[in-house]
């Protein structure tokens, strides 16, 4: 199952050899540049999402893992280097089939992103009254369904304002499977979660991907809890990726910057003090 | 979801005033916009004058102190020089002497000019088309001071008496 | 010098963007028509909802301007025409500038606020990935929804004005009513009207496009939500003085 990820490591030194492009991925990205703002965010970049499982981004924060999902969804497009959905590149698309694209796509954002003025049945249905010509009948049976899926089918008529962050979370999980989209893209869904709510989140991704085989992107920081549940993972650093493979591989990896942020130590390249005058000096004198 | 019908009374309500008040601005307002009520009911009466002034269109015609009617047009007649005044009388004002006398007055000392009417003696009343035969026109302050210097200035000044009708100059607008 | 002109750059990148979101914006007024819901919600969002300000403040300037008017004709002794000045005063110039000013501070700095706080909490994004035009869905029904109240509170404000004029001028003043209301409609004519209700379109036209633009591109921070709504109110104001400036001449033709 893993022949086809080797375990890489690749300090931004060195160059890596390139994956073959795998064969049943749902998403491509291959040696992507991009900068934003005159500062370089990716410099070659290529990973591979592979269908039906459950693929982690992680990284430290700020390395660019929300830009790449922007990259994936066509919100942006590379400098160099090819972003592949679903066979197709987004750059080389119209607005119109863009947004086809998107509609075979899923996306739970950091916060929810709930539309506030709507209350949480209008939320879920959101999609289907924009893209469908469903009867009022099944869309309300659909909305039901999706949201007894996600446990908050008692919730149907609060206001985004009067739910939890969790269940925020989770209504938008509903959102983004109701037109049951192929791929289902997850932007740090744990963030700010206690750990029941963080143990509903993962058990729903894990079930929507083994019960619906639908292919699911990651990205967190949150190494233990993902490591839990993804099949592959990449770890960014330094606009490249650091270390791919499965989580255990990562965790075992020669190189210290990967154990480092795999195992939370304090120990490894990632120092604890920023960078400043001697102590000793400091202190003394009067500045 | 807010509440629907606080929002849908809303707006209904809001919209309707909006377009009561455009509706007010466009018609009752300018004098050439289209009048809701319709034409006023009324005979049109006409008279002329050898100088109205500043008489404007709208200006009431008042009888007694009451007003009985306005004028709905000023035009200059170029056969005889004169100044034409076309007025509307309240229909329920139908009984004013067809002998009755016109004169242009001023509201207060300095304020807009009006049509005053004085009954005659007739026995004929104004129907609509009638013409007053009997006018005075408007006192122009200017040639009334001028007429005051003059008289005065000149020796032993005996004053003349009322001012007369037959001014030469030009009205300059106030 | 190169500050300065990098100012001038800047200002010029932002009025190309300003007429580009504009254009981009009026292509999706027209599917925005096929949801009559959401404009309504947005007319009373900007229009019911500025109505106390709007009527009290046409009020209180009708009846300012009856007092200075009448003050001020007085020293020429032609008070009777206090009908026709506060008229045209308020039909062609106070009216529209006054309600715009008006409209911008308080519904202008509510859609910016609206939308710039969709921005923050990433909704226009989920919109756009859920396939969804967030121009046609929020923002379009908001421009038209403003540009429609806009001629509305605009009329409201110049008939209470007039009429707050009027309260001033007869009761107080002793101006004959009647005299007070045929010089009024004796010097307005449906070419003064016109001007009104055209600067009145024009002005809501151009604030509720600011005020659009501004929440659409503000920074997706609570600071950056806040400078925003502030830009809205500056550039609204500015603006509208400026087309007010070049409705006038172009109506003095």
């Amino acid at each position: 199952m893993q022949d086809d990820l080797k375990i890489r490591v690749a300090s931004p030194a060195t160059e890596a050899a390139r994956p073959a492009p795998v064969a049943d991925a749902v998403v491509q990205v291959r040696d992507v540049h991009f900068a934003l703002g005159g500062r370089a965010i990716f410099s070659g970049i290529d990973l591979s999402v592979r269908r039906g499982r459950i693929t982690a981004i992680m990284g430290p924060s700020g390395t660019g893992k929300t830009t790449l999902l922007r990259l994936i969804t066509a919100q942006l497009t590379p400098d160099k280097g090819q972003v592949l959905a679903f066979g197709q590149d987004p750059a080389s698309l119209n607005d119109r089939a863009i947004y086809a694209l998107r509609q075979r796509m899923g996306m739970l954002f950091q916060n929810g992103a709930l539309l506030t003025d709507l209350d949480v049945f209008e939320n879920v249905a959101f999609p289907v009254r924009e893209h469908t010509d469903l009867p009022e009948p099944l869309i309300r049976k659909l909305v039901l369904t999706k949201l007894q899926a996600v446990g908050l089918r008692g919730a149907a008529y609060l206001m985004p304002a009067e739910l939890s962050g969790g269940m925020a979370r989770r209504v938008a999980l509903a959102r983004a499977i109701v037109m049951d989209p192929e791929l289902l893209i997850y932007d740090e869904p744990f963030v700010g979660l206690d750990p029941i709510s963080l143990g509903f989140i993962l058990r729903l991704i894990k079930q929507m991907n083994q019960a619906l085989g639908i292919t699911s992107i990651v990205v967190s920081h949150d190494v233990q809890e993902l490591s839990t549940i993804a099949d592959d993972s990449y770890l960014l650093s330094g606009g490249r990726v650091a270390a791919a493979g499965a989580p255990q591989q990562l965790r075992n990896s020669d190189s210290p910057a990967v154990r480092q942020f795999m195992t939370g130590g304090a120990e490894g390249p990632v120092a604890f003090h920023y960078p400043a005058p001697d102590y000793l000096t400091q202190l003394l004198s009067d500045d | 979801m807010r509440d629907n019908r606080t929002l849908e009374i809303g707006t209904g309500l809001f919209v309707l005033l909006g377009f009561a008040a455009l509706l007010f601005l466009t018609t009752q307002l300018p004098a050439s916009g289209l009048k809701i009520g319709g034409a006023k009911k009324g005979y049109m009466v006409s008279a002329e004058f050898d100088n109205v002034g500043d008489l404007k269109v709208g200006s009431p015609v008042a009888m007694s102190g009451v007003r009985i009617g306005e004028v709905t047009g000023i035009s200059f007649n170029e056969k005889d020089y004169k100044a034409k005044v076309n007025m509307r009388f309240d229909e329920q004002y139908n009984q004013i002497p067809d002998d009755s006398f016109a004169a242009i007055q001023t509201q207060g000392l300095l304020g807009g000019k009006y049509i005053g009417l004085s009954p005659g003696g007739g026995d004929q009343y104004l129907r609509a088309g009638s013409v007053i035969e009997q006018t005075q026109s408007a006192i122009v302050l200017e040639s009334l001071v001028n007429k005051f210097f003059a008289s005065y200035s000149s020796k032993g000044g005996t004053q003349t008496d009322a001012p007369t009708d037959t001014q030469s100059k030009p009205e300059s607008k106030k | 010098m190169t500050n300065g002109s990098s100012f001038v750059l800047q200002g010029v990148r932002r009025m190309g963007a300003t007429a580009l979101f504009l254009v981009r914006l009026l292509a999706q007024c027209l599917p925005a028509l096929a949801r009559p819901r959401l404009i309504v919600n947005q007319i009373y969002n900007t229009g019911a909802r500025s109505l106390i300000i709007i009527m009290l403040s046409g009020l209180f300037v009708g009846m300012v301007l009856g007092l200075q008017g009448y003050q001020l004709l007085q020293r020429f002794g032609s008070e009777e025409v206090l009908g026709s000045a506060a008229a045209l005063g308020l039909l062609k110039e106070l009216g529209p500038v006054i309600t715009a000013l008006l409209f911008a501070g308080r519904a202008g700095t509510s859609l910016t606020s609206e939308i710039g706080l969709m921005r923050a909490t990433d909704q226009l994004t989920a919109m756009e990935m859920m396939a969804v035009n967030p121009l046609r869905y929020v923002a379009a029904p908001r421009f038209l929804g403003g540009v429609l109240a806009m001629p509305l509170l605009t009329a409201i404000f110049g008939v209470i004005g007039l009429f707050g004029a009027q309260l001033i001028g007869v009761q107080l003043m002793r101006v004959d009513e009647g005299v007070f209301w045929s010089q009024t409609q004796d010097s307005v004519g449906m070419r003064d009207v016109t001007e009104g209700i055209v600067k009145s379109v024009v002005f809501g036209v151009a604030c509720c496009l600011v005020a659009v633009y501004e929440g659409y591109n503000a920074e997706p921070t609570a600071a950056g939500v806040g400078l925003a709504t502030t830009r809205t109110v500056v550039a609204s104001s500015v603006l509208t003085l400026l087309l007010d400036y070049v409705l006038t001449a172009a109506f003095l033709q």
